[in-house]
């Protein structure tokens, strides 16, 4: 992962042996901690034990009756840190909060923070996936993958670009969703008849642009190899990814603000292509 | 009915505001004056992207988990997609902030 950091998780404990503290400061924490990131679990009396075992850094508070407890993990995972909040205003707790992760040494994603990573991928819907690879030959930053038994999933999260839905547009079966994005069906609305229809659509006009998104790249990659054999111009090549790339644009595929931002140097070369057509061809005759 | 034993998750979509402000706001306010135990997170797409172990102990408990967050087909999948079975029984119960309002979800939650 490009980042990897897990969220501190942060227990407002209220059971025996505390005061609770008041639904206001209990929201205004509770927000706070989120929009920086952390976790947040509320446990009374009635919680049970053995939980929170996957966290590796929790931040205990509460207004105890008496000195705020010492906790240890048993299985010395997870560090613990405790905190007594009685008579803390919500932004002093705030204060003990980011003190306490310094003394944990614990570090998380940061939501908004200078270069914040947003979470953009795209998750298969395998209710409505056949397996049909679409995504797999169009995607060219190897986002998708096989498993050991063929099936398609997404293997590498942090190569898709984000803001980017162009697989998902190119889905026969609408298979394919961002979350993040604005609207449906991408972002995970229920799919409609004509979802499907349009998304038909769309894969015949990728197929009168000659046969389909993938397979124009590969010829044009052919033809650019060709030329590029025999004229040695790496500016050559460069100019044939450019051409590729307006084609894709005046697809409507892709957004025209991502192809913006993509640097055409990082595109996968002739070579790629020409290896992963391969691998395709392979894959769709195991599986034919 | 809900009843204490049940699970309740909200997600905070802090990574990316797809989720109306207004409802993500009223439905925590809600949650906290209530005065029941809650599990929140800052965003369930982040945590999947990482594959994070903890969304298995999430969707953990002896009763039903209902959660507040985005439409059910995405949240399901992106359980998934971390290695986490998404239970087809019943037991979790994916409520929809984007589209539903604060009391709608809230009632959900917290049966009110």
């Amino acid at each position: 992962m490009k980042d990897s950091k897990n969220p501190i998780q942060v227990i407002l404990y209220e059971g025996s042996g505390t005061t609770p503290i008041s639904s206001g400061d209990r929201l205004a924490l509770t927000a706070n901690l989120l929009d920086q990131g952390y976790s947040v679990s509320r446990v009374s009396q009635n919680a049970s034990p053995g939980k929170n075992q996957a966290a590796s850094a929790i931040i205990v508070l509460g207004q105890f009756s008496e000195a705020a407890p010492e906790i240890m993990d048993a299985s010395g995972k997870t560090r613990i840190e405790t905190r007594d909040t009685t008579g803390l205003n919500h932004e002093s707790i705030l204060e003990q909060v980011e003190e306490a992760r310094e003394s944990l040494d614990a570090e998380q994603n940061q939501p908004g923070a200078n270069g914040a990573w947003k979470p953009w991928f795209p998750v298969i819907d395998y209710d409505r996936c056949t397996n049909c690879m679409q995504c797999l030959s169009f995607c060219l930053f190897d986002v998708y993958g096989v498993d050991d038994e063929k099936q398609i999933q997404v293997q590498n999260n942090d190569n898709c670009k984000t803001n980017c839905p162009a697989c998902s547009r190119v889905c026969p079966e609408v298979a394919i969703m961002f979350p993040k994005y604005t609207s449906g069906p991408i972002n995970g609305e229920p799919v409609r008849q004509q979802d499907v229809e349009r998304e038909s659509m769309k894969v015949d006009i990728t197929a009168l642009l000659g046969g389909d998104i993938y397979s124009s790249l590969k010829t044009r990659s052919e033809k650019a190899k060709s030329r590029f054999s025999k004229e040695r111009s790496p500016d050559k090549a460069l100019d044939e990814r450019k051409r590729c790339m307006i084609k894709l644009q005046q697809s409507g595929i892709i957004p025209p603000e991502v192809l913006a931002e993509l640097d055409l140097e990082s595109l996968p070369s002739a070579e790629a292509i020409q290896q992963k057509a391969k691998e395709m061809a392979a894959l769709q005759n195991k599986q034919g | 009915m809900s009843d204490s034993t049940d699970k309740i998750l909200y997600c905070r979509c802090a990574f990316s505001q797809v989720v109306p402000v207004k409802t993500k706001e009223e439905v925590l306010e809600k949650l906290c004056d209530s005065g029941r135990d809650f599990e929140c997170v800052s965003d369930l797409c982040e945590m999947s992207a990482r594959r994070d172990d903890r969304l298995g102990e999430l969707l953990e408990g002896d009763g039903k988990v209902k959660i507040a967050a985005c439409y059910p087909r995405a949240v399901k999948w992106l359980f998934h997609q971390a290695g986490i079975p998404f239970p087809e029984d019943g037991s979790v119960e994916v409520l929809n902030m984007r589209e539903d309002t604060a009391e709608t979800i809230s009632k959900g939650l917290l049966d009110e």
